[in-house]
């Protein structure tokens, strides 16, 4: 890590007091190559300025995050951290902060650096009072180190692109080495249901607050092919379960008595599932009035991301009136879910990218009937941002396909893996149609297969929801990623 | 796991067994998919499959056909391994000299071997079954796989290691690496075969895209149920077309 070796022995009136002559210098480069970058029609990018900021100032994000006079928020976990770290900053803009987000989903460092410089004056002046920092999980220390967050989320940590993140232990093993250097001014605020993580923010410097559902109605019966089975950090032995509502969330505790979910601050139930469109839930903190939320986000899994925008906002001081108010508008991020209307049909697009998230879209897509209602269109990319390995596929439940008269179309770079898939999991071969890899013309045979008026359901990868996102944005379906 | 039979399919009246190796421990990387196309394919033919988890501190039962054995993470393999020493190593090992067909990957794969031994920790002590042994490397291989063999033909999976194996005198690779890294990046070999056991490092799942090799291993299953086995053809059309897929991955993204 480079020095700062600039000093100005002298003030330049006009200068403001803290003013950095190797921050500023970054960030005036940040900001002429990401402008040269849209210029060129490399719209959303945001790697190049970043890298050009940080050769010149090692130091910027470090910097950046210190200057925020209400610090940073740093939200992570496998699945639901972009929602969730929307949530949270459409609260706190409700509240009266001016939030600095990284809201296109550029999580890595780069990406954070870029965000924060974006929002901060050419002479080091921050724009905005506080930041949501959405981070990747192999670039959460890193952003923890740099940032010394007042707050993290940590959501749930699940079995996703081994390609990339290797394997739980490692990921479990590095978050809490970042959390060994926390001082008591930082608080993380984790998901108790989720055992491993419970386990890594034991015994810190840092306070610790807990949020996990206590549900009656909608839990699973066994864990799901997908859930990594955790262990009893002390004895060793599989843990169970009270209760059980998503992978390996839930309700744990140690068979031998060695340890258990701990007490929850902030407790989630009641939730009222309305198909693809919405849910309800009551939100119990440990101290104070309970309260109902309603939002337009579907399934369990969002009841968790509702849940936990809830304990973080307010652990940061708002009012539980203002944060159920905010929710209620809430709109989903971009590609995450939503609803299309297109050629007289409605698409739902639901992105899908590791076996518990593709579970939980199956489960709420078969949740009223019992089985697969509506067409539906499956795109399986392998790009490096999808998992290069597609392997996962095979984690998925998609049994619960197997019932139902939905037609299943594939499409994407691996959607003859896909079809197979279907074949396997005994969806009958009448049902399974193999459309061409290339996302424009299944697309187009896709919708003209469904009934005019009718709805559909499409579930991309990653790359794939940014390739179908692009086809219906040149069409005026739906507007492009950069604008929203 | 599916239990449904379509209507049209007559039974055959017979019965396969698979023992599913730590299948609660030992399943990353999609292992539920191998063991998924040996039910899905017997159970096409007509044949009964009976999927059998054994788990730490279980006994295998003498009338499995086929095993399968997946990978784990790192505290996985240590509890396993422990889990395979003395007899229930011995019965495994006796099974595959009776002539049970296995399909092992990754960690299952090392730990059928003399022993894996990694960075800085002790050696965990494998079977013996295969003549192999493996240690920790110094990279981690990563990536689409395509393999040359004699006795299935072209095979097609996902390599995701950075143990090393080399093989012994007494064994011999289940193929030649046509794309990818293999046993240990350096000899050009993937895999091992003793008798009618397989251990690789392909994942994938392997089985559903390849299905000449599904089929061997219900055969050779069946044939130790049963003295022999013959089975009837069933339509490999979206097998194939998948398998066509990764084989073009394969040579695009090396």
């Amino acid at each position: 890590m480079g020095t700062n070796g600039l000093r100005f022995r002298f003030r330049i009136p006009g200068l403001p007091k803290d003013f950095d002559p190797r921050l500023a210098a970054a960030l005036t480069a940040s900001k002429l190559t990401g402008e040269a970058s849209r210029r060129l029609g490399r719209g959303g990018g945001t790697s190049a300025p970043g890298l050009v900021a940080e050769r010149i100032d090692p130091n910027i994000l470090n910097k950046l995050a210190a200057r925020l006079g209400a610090g940073a928020i740093v939200v992570a976990g496998t699945n639901g951290k972009t929602t969730t770290s929307r949530m949270i900053a459409d609260i706190l803009t409700g509240a009266g902060y001016e939030v600095v987000h990284n809201r296109t989903g550029a999580n890595l460092v780069r990406g954070v650096t870029v965000a924060l410089a974006d929002r901060t004056s050419p002479l080091g002046t921050p724009k905005g009072t506080i930041a949501v920092i959405e981070a990747d999980e192999a670039a959460f220390p890193e952003i923890v180190r740099r940032t010394q967050p007042r707050l993290i989320l940590l959501n749930n940590l699940f079995r996703d692109q081994l390609d990339r993140y290797g394997e739980l232990d490692t990921i479990a093993r590095t978050w809490k080495a970042a959390f060994r250097d926390l001082s008591d001014a930082s608080t993380i605020v984790v998901n108790a249901d989720d055992p491993t993580l419970s386990f890594i923010t034991e015994g810190l410097a840092a306070k610790r607050v807990t949020f996990g559902l206590n549900e009656t109605t909608h839990r699973l019966d066994a864990l799901p092919h997908a859930a990594d089975a955790a262990t009893c950090k002390i004895c060793g032995a599989d843990l169970k379960y009270h209760a059980l509502y998503v992978s390996h969330l839930g309700d744990w505790y140690c068979p031998n008595g060695d340890s258990a979910r701990p007490p929850l601050d902030v407790a989630g139930g009641e939730i009222a599932l309305h198909g693809v469109e919405s849910l309800a839930m009551t939100v119990s903190p440990a101290t104070g009035e309970p309260v109902r939320i309603e939002i337009a986000v579907p399934g369990i899994y969002n009841a968790y991301n509702t849940l936990a925008a809830y304990a973080v906002t307010a652990q940061a001081g708002v009012l539980p009136a203002r944060i159920v108010q905010t929710l209620a508008a809430f709109r989903s991020a971009f590609g995450r879910i939503e609803r299309v209307p297109y050629k007289g049909r409605t698409l739902t697009i639901a992105l899908v990218k590791n076996p518990v998230g593709f579970n939980e879209v199956l489960r709420m897509l078969t949740a009223e009937t019992g089985g697969l209602s509506v067409p539906t269109l499956i795109a399986i990319n392998d790009l490096d941002a999808d998992g290069r390995d597609v392997s996962w596929l095979w984690d998925v439940d998609f049994e619960l396909l197997a019932d139902g008269e939905g037609q299943l179309s594939t499409t994407g770079i691996r959607g003859n893996d896909m079809a197979n898939r279907l074949k396997y999991a005994g969806v009958p071969a009448d049902r399974i149609t193999p459309l061409p890899d290339d996302l424009e013309p299944a697309l187009d045979a896709f919708v003209a297969s469904v009934p005019a008026g009718a709805d559909a359901y499409i579930l991309p990868t990653y790359t794939a929801m940014l390739g179908l996102r692009k086809i219906l944005a040149d069409r005026g379906a739906v507007e492009s990623f950069w604008e929203q | 796991m599916s239990t449904q039979t379509s209507s049209s399919t007559p039974t055959t009246g017979q019965t396969l067994k698979i023992g599913w190796l730590y299948g609660t421990k030992m399943n990353i990387y999609g292992d539920r998919g191998n063991v998924l196309a040996l039910a899905q394919r017997a159970r096409w033919r007509g044949i009964e499959p009976e999927v059998v988890e054994i788990g730490l501190g279980e006994e295998i039962p003498d009338d499995i056909d086929i095993f399968f054995f997946g990978g784990g993470q790192d505290q996985e393999q240590i509890a396993v391994s422990r889990d395979l020493q003395g007899e229930k190593g011995e019965r495994l090992k006796q099974a595959i000299e009776d002539g049970a067909a296995m399909l092992s990957i990754c960690g299952g794969y090392q730990l059928l071997g003399h022993e894996y031994r990694p960075h800085d920790a002790e050696p965990l002590p494998g079977i013996g079954l295969f003549d192999i042994t493996s240690t920790a490397g110094p990279e981690r291989f990563i990536g689409n796989v395509v393999i040359d063999s004699e006795d299935w033909g072209t095979l097609v999976g996902f390599e995701n290691h950075s143990g090393l194996t080399f093989l012994g005198e007494q064994a011999s690779p289940m193929g030649k690496v046509a794309v990818g890294r293999g046993n240990n990046g350096k000899d050009g070999t993937e895999g091992t075969r003793y008798k009618n056991a397989l251990g690789c490092y392909l994942h994938g799942a392997l089985l559903p895209k390849n299905p000449a090799l599904a089929d061997w291993l219900i055969e050779a299953g069946l044939t130790r149920r049963y003295g022999s086995a013959t089975l009837a053809p069933i339509d490999n059309a979206l097998e194939e077309q998948a398998r066509q897929t990764a084989i073009g991955r394969a040579h695009k993204t090396h």
